[in-house]
């Protein structure tokens, strides 16, 4: 009698946990599939994970809800007396094991399948820096930064009054996208210039740590074409939240097409390195680069951020000779977070953000009538400081 | 054997002894009562109160965190604050309030459990808890400090953490005393519990949360100079020009991870098998039938204790090792679930055709088992290195922690201080106000951190102040659960507050089905207890003899 009467509830309350569970599952995310060979092995593995560890966590908690609805004193239940049972013990620490193992076999076969960086076509490296990504493709020249969209950068500023939904990809967009071509096995090499970053775009199936003096491996082989996104996942200071990552997938020939074109451009940045900029063109360009390099930590009004992040001008003026600001762009500030730009922009860019900062807030038309640098004052000035290292 | 009894007799004696001259001087008053006491229950008090302020603290720290993240975009707070926001929630809530609480709950029940008269170093047991509020003043005072506090998140990564200002220097020194307090806490419960049991008192008829905290104990004098080494290691990088973690000069920022985490992850168990301890005295209480399998309990906690120092990379699996590596440690972390599920499958075992009663520690307990396993069924998840490169640094880990450290640690202590409460103040709570605690706290918790694994698998990286707008719906709800948590534990201080000042008279044994021999004293536990020690003997007739008849076996 009392064993129908535990039997019975028992079912009951299975049913019930299977229909919460059901709503547990139907209600909320599950992991992406994702767009590579690798990412649909993970998603399945996690399945098969969350599965099993499901059945177990309903097997249990049937077994646990039945005692409490039956073996209760206020239904006068009587206790049993006993307190071990070896049979019972074995059984539940061997069958366990082998639930694990055969956990373990799968994840092993996929992980080892994941570390085979090996026969890639492609080499792309990634360089973590606060706040924004480098990518350069090893085979053929191109290099770029990638930061937050300028967008979702003015909507996220502290009471900026705007809607982060009227903002297309919100926290999710870059001004440069990585392109990639489908289909073809890539390997990343991730490193950092700062402090530890995470390059995680989930639909490719894994994140990996971008951390100074150390050199990862990844690799991925997407199936398909299309626009995948995903952010920094280690906590790399204040703009952590605002280092998106932007993954653009071209078919194989419009991939070809996108390195010409960028070649192109390569060539004509050469010669910007060069020549002679123009006023305007210089603050058009400085907007640009100060927005992606500087802004972070110098606002847009350059007003810095006390105590860790110094104003770059007080009430429109540069607040420091020319000369000394060259030198700590180029050089950084030895135990601050201010890095040293000689190796990490173009000559140009470096000139265009000076200009841009020391005329930007002069005069309020943001043109401004003080000293312009120009790219080939950086060159020469690299090139002493390499001597003086040298 | 028995000369082995007549040998802590004799030396229980003579601490009791020693403490003779107490009784008879004039006993402080007001706060000189609570600075100079050395007594294990006034201590314990003092640890419980401390961390429950810390509890409060702590919390209004998840709150910010919580109402920044409301809705999308920045309302309230700048990164950089948010950031101190969670990595100072995270060190009060480790160091302040979780493993006080439990050094606490030692304090005041490892001698009631075992039968001696005080702990064993009675003057040091004051001074590692007078470290504390030292050590939290300047932690909590770098908030002030122009260069602010600690934004690195409590794991304190180089090179972040060295590019934070002289508050680091604070935080570091903060930390040191903290582990001094956990260490001479440590060496107080270890020499108490193997010098001062009571005749008859083997280590196997220890109460589970005596061999819980013995095993804690030892891990907490292993693994607290370590976490000092790596962060004395940050200090000298910061301020004195070495080079351990930066790589520009040699140093490797990696070598850190693995060092904090030899510390972390015997930290972690620090953290939860006080609280398995504890969830192993009610289970038994309220099912009226003894604990299932008592010596296999034992053997699964140290088990669980030693495979502890062999899963610290599980932390790091995407820092890049080679792929060894990542197989040893993914297969070295699966073999804990074996352990830890012959506790939950023996602590059903223990409910299964008992005469079960659904009192407030009860209920806790019940919740515990139910929501620390579902922690651990995602701990289980994030040992799959392959999977663990998605959940990684991810919302889902976000909810794993909390599952294991809300639900897991501090409703095991909730549990323990409704158990014991009356024992304490001599006064029963409130049953209405503590169930309706419950009932509000799982409700809640629930919202609060279960959204967080849909987060975390749609790829909502932990630890970032604002986030893409397909986020939102989760991030509302869990806000929402958030507040209603947390204003849900005001009840539990108002409840404990209230206890202590009056009601229902509580007796000796308290509740029906309880055993051991703090339920031998009466209600409240006088200051002094157990002078002269009990004789115990684990025969049903002794037991029964001792709740009848204290006086007869000198449990009193």
């Amino acid at each position: 009698m009392k064993r129908t009467n535990e039997m019975i509830v028992a079912l009951a309350v299975m049913a019930v946990l299977i229909v919460v569970v059901w709503g547990v599952f139907a209600v909320g995310d599950n992991m992406p599939q994702g767009a590579s060979a690798y990412s649909k092995n993970v998603y399945e593995l996690h399945n098969l994970i969350l599965g099993i560890v499901t059945v177990i966590g309903i097997l249990v908690f049937t077994a646990m809800f039945t005692s409490i609805f039956i073996h209760r004193k206020s239904k006068g239940y009587k206790p049993a007396k006993f307190s071990h049972s070896t049979k019972a013990e074995i059984l539940w620490t061997a069958i366990p094991i082998l639930i694990l193992v055969g956990m373990a076999i799968p994840a092993t076969s996929v992980l080892i399948d994941m570390e085979d960086t090996g026969g890639a076509e492609l080499n792309v490296k990634v360089t973590g820096y606060q706040w924004l990504w480098k990518y350069d493709y090893i085979e053929n020249g191109i290099s770029f930064y990638s930061a937050l969209d300028r967008d979702s950068n003015r909507v996220r500023q502290r009471g900026s009054g705007e809607d982060p939904a009227s903002v297309d990809n919100y926290l999710r967009n870059v001004d440069k996208h990585l392109v990639l071509p489908a289909r073809t096995k890539i390997r990343f090499l991730l490193t950092s210039d700062d402090v530890i970053h995470s390059w995680w775009v989930p639909d490719l199936g894994w994140k990996r740590d971008a951390i100074p003096g150390m050199v990862n491996e990844a690799w991925t082989y997407i199936e398909d074409e299309g626009i995948y996104r995903g952010q920094c996942a280690e906590l790399c200071g204040k703009d952590h939240g605002f280092m998106p990552i932007v993954v653009e997938v071209k078919s194989p020939e419009d991939y070809r097409d996108w390195v010409a074109q960028q070649q192109t451009s390569l060539a004509d940045a050469a010669h910007d390195a060069s020549r002679l900029w123009t006023r305007a063109e210089l603050m058009d360009h400085g907007a640009n680069v100060y927005q992606a390099q500087c802004a972070a930590c110098h606002q847009d009004n350059g007003g810095g951020l006390a105590p860790a992040f110094p104003a770059l001008a007080l009430n429109g003026q540069p607040t420091g000779a020319l000369e000394d600001h060259l030198k700590v762009v180029m050089d950084g500030r030895e135990g601050t977070a201010m890095t040293g730009f000689s190796g990490r922009l173009e000559p140009q860019d470096i000139a265009a953000a000076l200009t841009y900062t020391r005329n930007a807030w002069r005069d309020g038309d943001g043109v401004g009538d003080g000293e312009i640098v120009q790219p080939a004052t950086i060159t020469n000035m690299a090139a002493e400081l390499s001597a003086d290292q040298g | 054997m028995s000369h082995d009894t007549t040998t802590v007799n004799n030396e229980t004696h003579e601490v009791v002894h020693g403490h003779d001259s107490d009784h008879h001087a004039p006993h402080r008053s007001g706060l000189a009562r609570w600075i100079f006491t050395t007594n294990h229950k006034e201590i314990g008090t003092l640890y419980l109160v401390f961390s429950l302020i810390m509890f409060l603290v702590g919390g209004a720290m998840a709150l910010v965190i919580r109402a920044e993240l409301f809705v999308p975009g920045l309302q309230l707070v700048n990164p950089e604050f948010f950031n101190q926001m969670t990595t100072m929630h995270a060190l009060v809530m480790i160091f302040g309030a979780v493993m006080p609480a439990f050094v606490g709950l030692a304090n005041w029940m490892v001698p009631l459990m075992i039968g001696a008269p005080d702990m064993a170093l009675p003057r040091m047991n004051n001074w590692s808890f007078w470290i504390m509020p030292f050590a939290f003043t300047l932690l909590l005072a770098t908030l002030f400090m122009p260069s602010g506090a600690p934004a690195s998140g409590w794991t304190l990564y180089p090179p972040l953490s060295l590019q934070g200002g002289n508050s680091l220097a604070f935080v570091i020194f903060a930390i040191h005393l903290m582990g001094i307090s956990s260490i001479m806490g440590a060496i107080n419960i270890i020499a108490t519990i193997l010098n001062m049991r009571a005749p008859g008192m083997t280590l196997l008829r220890m109460p589970l949360f005596v061999w819980t905290w013995l095993i804690t104990a030892f891990l907490l004098i292993a693994v607290m100079p370590v976490l000092a080494g790596a962060v004395t290691m940050l200090l000298t990088d910061r301020f004195f020009g070495t080079s351990f973690f930066n790589a520009a000069g040699g140093g490797d920022p990696v070598l850190y991870q693995h060092i904090f985490w030899f510390f972390g992850h015997p930290e972690v168990y620090i953290m939860i098998l006080p609280a398995f301890g504890i969830i192993s005295e009610i289970i038994p209480t309220f099912s009226r039938k003894p604990l299932f399998g008592y010596v296999s309990m034992v053997y699964a906690t140290a088990s669980i204790a030693f495979l502890s120092f062999l899963v610290w990379a599980h932390h790091m699996f995407t820092v890049g090792m080679p792929l060894g590596a990542m197989l040893f440690f993914m297969y070295a972390t699966m073999v804990i679930a074996v352990p830890t599920g012959v506790k939950v499958f023996n602590w059903i075992a223990t409910m299964w055709r008992g005469s079960m009663s659904f009192e407030t520690p009860m209920l806790f307990a019940l919740g515990f088992v139910v929501l620390f396993t579902i922690g651990g069924f995602s701990g289980l998840m994030l040992a799959i290195v392959p999977a663990d490169f998605q959940y990684h640094d991810s919302y889902f880990v976000v909810a794993h922690f909390h599952y294991v450290l809300v639900t897991g640690a501090i409703f095991a202590i909730m549990a323990g201080v409704y158990y014991w409460l009356p024992k304490w103040t001599g006064h029963m709570y409130s049953e209405t106000l503590g169930k309706f605690h419950f009932w509000w706290s799982t409700f809640w918790v629930n919202v609060l951190f279960f959204p967080q694994h849909y987060l975390g698998l749609a790829g909502m990286p932990r630890r970032i102040p604002d986030y893409a707008v397909q986020f939102a719906e989760f991030n509302m709800i869990s806000s929402v659960g958030g507040f209603m948590f947390g204003f849900g534990q005001l009840l539990f201080a108002y409840i404990v507050w209230k206890c202590a000042r009056g009601g229902e008279k509580a007796t000796a044994q308290v509740w029906e089905g309880a055993r051991g021999l703090e339920w031998t004293v009466p209600s409240p536990a006088p200051l002094h207890t157990f002078d002269t020690p009990p004789l115990v003997d684990d025969t049903v007739e002794h037991t029964d003899k001792m709740y009848d008849d204290p006086d007869a076996v000198g449990a009193k």
